[in-house]
């Protein structure tokens, strides 16, 4: 449960000092000692490196009239590249909880050798360069490339094509999934399989109705995580998107495109506009979520 | 010695009389290091392919300015796409001097910064470009499609890479060469250099976003069957992959590409920089450093340079920015801004 409010944090972060200060009665809100304090930090911690940051670039972007917004978010190929960024991430999201959920399994489950080595081999693409990551792909995945040339024979084009950005963006996305789900499956007890298996229950039954929902939180948070951490994608994909405009341009391409151009309040208008529609998605998929899991335990 | 003697507790003597001990050493060690310690500090702040070149200038450089003033220098390089670069500088990267690919950059600097004087420009010969270069093509070994000119790029079935122009400084040249080129053609008929640009960018199917990123597309994924390139990086690309890879065509008529410098004044006169930064940038036109651009694969604005390194840089015509586009930040206006001709060349092909 803790998890799945992760997305949602800076609001409560920022509700609480509020809610503190309008507050009736005065009185600690924890027995523990340090709450000021640590709460002080806390605050100063997220202004500085989010919260300051992020209103400059609101205010950077009010610079604009409002005919010139309008004018930017009818342009065709900027909705396009909307669409592309928020489509592919979604498909790199989707497609790393089927897997990422599997790899967590597989990792939790069962002894092996070579264990330790495949779970560290989890989180290589968040220590790799991404820039690095869009270039192997790409090297792998192109025509020429080992891979790319045999799906080439099956008409399969990867390199320079919205499948190649959902590539880069699953690579991006996959620890997001496993490193949540892992440690929620590692808890799990395992006699209460034991339980639902004396009473009958057969393997599918004991996977969805046993295993699944007590997972499902932590999925729908890495989910979430990965899809976020795709939307801002930048490195890995602009060398196996291959750029066309219309076509393969994704929202971050534009906004470096229109920085070339020293247009920063044109840039920084797609970025707000790309914060409030995925933190709009986020809080959705929380609410969502959190609305789920709750008619699961009245049910 | 006397000071250590005086304290009490014998035992506390060893650690403590440690700290003057170090104390008098890093002043002994500064004190015989005099050059370190006033080295003047330089940062040239570049775009991505003259890391080589500014590697060998600022050795020649460094030797020149200690034999003619005694002064050390230390020059520190920053690479990066140019327009990146120009907005670090105007976000507060402290750049002594820079050396662009465009003027229109070293415009945005002027204008947005006020770091350096409107007419930066004219503060330096040959429009304070002190090397060129040009636009050139890159093709595979043997050139199969028997590319010789700039109409073989429009041809079907020719695959043509070159980057985007919306993100790369080195793009813009080659599409303003295709255009040119296309102008000369038709005898200036606009409308006719459109049609030919929009039919090879049809031929284009990756747009990578920098220079180098279209050319390792080129030579090492093996997309496409001609590369249009800065001749530099050509020239290199041959020099690194070998002549069994990609070979070089120049075209009859092309671009001439004239990255410009300036000393960034404000943050010279900051630094107390002022005098080594313009002397760093004017030892680029003497006969010394007209010979490291040219060994770097820039064409040299000296004529005797030049006629040295003739076999290296073939001729042929050469048109300018500023006769054939009326400069920068036309250019730039007309075909790369939002809504420009670029966008439209792509909005209409679908």
């Amino acid at each position: 449960m803790n998890q799945s409010t992760v997305p949602a944090a800076p609001i409560r972060g920022g509700a609480a000092p509020a809610e503190a200060a309008a507050g009736k009665r005065r009185r600690y809100p924890s027995v523990i000692p340090g709450f000021g304090l640590t709460l002080g930090y806390t605050v100063m911690y997220l202004s500085l490196v989010v919260l300051i940051p992020l209103s400059a670039t609101f205010l950077k972007a009010s610079h604009l009239h409002w005919s010139e917004l309008v004018a930017i978010f009818t342009d065709r190929q900027v909705l396009l590249a909307f669409r592309l960024s928020f489509l592919a991430s979604a498909e790199g999201a989707l497609i790393n909880g089927v897997f990422g959920l599997l790899a967590a399994w597989v990792l939790v489950r069962y002894e092996f050798p070579g264990r330790g080595l495949l779970d560290s081999m989890v989180d290589l693409p968040f220590a790799l360069p991404t820039a690095v990551a869009g270039i192997s792909l790409c090297a792998v995945y192109s025509s020429t490339g080992w891979i790319g040339s045999r799906l080439e024979t099956i008409g399969i084009h990867v390199a320079y094509t919205p499948l190649g950005i959902t590539l880069a963006l699953t690579f991006i996305g996959l620890p997001f999934v496993v490193r949540t789900v892992q440690p929620v499956l590692e808890d799990l007890d395992k006699e209460v399989e034991e339980a639902a298996t004396s009473l009958g229950a057969n393997r599918w039954q004991i996977f969805s109705k046993v295993i699944l929902p007590a997972l499902r939180p932590s999925l729908f948070t890495g989910i979430s995580l990965a899809f976020a951490r795709s939307l801002g994608e930048y490195g890995s994909v602009i060398f196996i998107s291959g750029n066309m405009p219309m076509k393969t341009e994704i929202v971050p391409l534009i906004i470096v495109s229109k920085l070339e151009q020293y247009d920063y309040a044109g840039a920084t208008a797609i970025a707000c506009a790309m914060l409030i529609l995925s933190f709009a998605l986020l809080l959705a998929i929380n609410l969502l979520q959190r609305w789920s899991s709750h008619r699961a335990k009245t049910r | 010695m006397s000071l250590i003697s005086k304290t009490k507790n014998a035992a506390a003597q060893s650690p403590r009389a440690f700290r003057p001990a170090v104390l008098a050493m890093a002043a002994a060690l500064s004190a015989t290091l005099p050059g370190l310690a006033n080295a003047a500090k330089l940062l040239n702040v570049s775009y991505d392919p003259t890391r080589e070149l500014y590697e060998d200038y600022n050795k020649v450089f460094a030797a020149h300015w200690k034999s003619a003033g005694g002064e050390d220098v230390s020059v520190s390089q920053s690479h990066g796409g140019s327009g990146k670069q120009a907005r670090s500088v105007i976000d507060g990267l402290d750049a002594d001097v820079v050396t662009l690919a465009l003027a229109y950059d070293i415009d945005a600097i002027a204008e947005k910064s006020q770091l350096l004087p409107k007419n930066w420009q004219t503060l330096l010969p040959n429009n304070s470009t002190p090397y060129t270069s040009t636009i050139v093509f890159l093709v595979r070994k043997g050139n199969p499609k028997g590319i010789k000119d700039w109409d073989d790029l429009v041809k079907p079935g020719v695959a043509v890479i070159t980057p985007n122009p919306k993100t790369s400084g080195g793009a813009r040249w080659n599409y303003l060469a295709a255009w040119g080129y296309a102008l000369e053609k038709s005898g200036k008929d606009s409308a006719k250099a459109r049609e030919f640009v929009a039919k090879l960018y049809k031929n284009v199917p990756v747009l990578d976003a920098g220079a180098r990123g279209a050319t390792t597309t080129f030579v090492q994924r093996g997309i496409g069957d001609v590369a249009i390139a800065w001749e530099n990086e050509a020239l290199l690309a041959v020099k690194k992959m070998g002549k069994d890879k990609v070979e070089l065509v120049t075209p009859s008529v092309s671009i001439l590409a004239e990255p410009p410098v300036a000393v960034v004044e404000r943050v010279a006169a900051k630094h107390g920089t002022s005098k080594a930064a313009k002397a760093y940038l004017e030892y680029l036109y003497s006969d010394e450093g007209q010979d490291v651009v040219a060994r770097n694969f820039y064409r040299p604005q000296d004529a005797k340079t030049a006629a040295k390194y003739a076999a290296q840089f073939p001729k042929l015509k050469l048109f300018t920015i500023q006769d054939e586009f009326g400069g920068w930040a036309k250019a730039q206006k007309t075909h790369f801004a939002d809504g420009g001709v670029f966008d439209q060349i792509f909005k209409e092909s679908k």
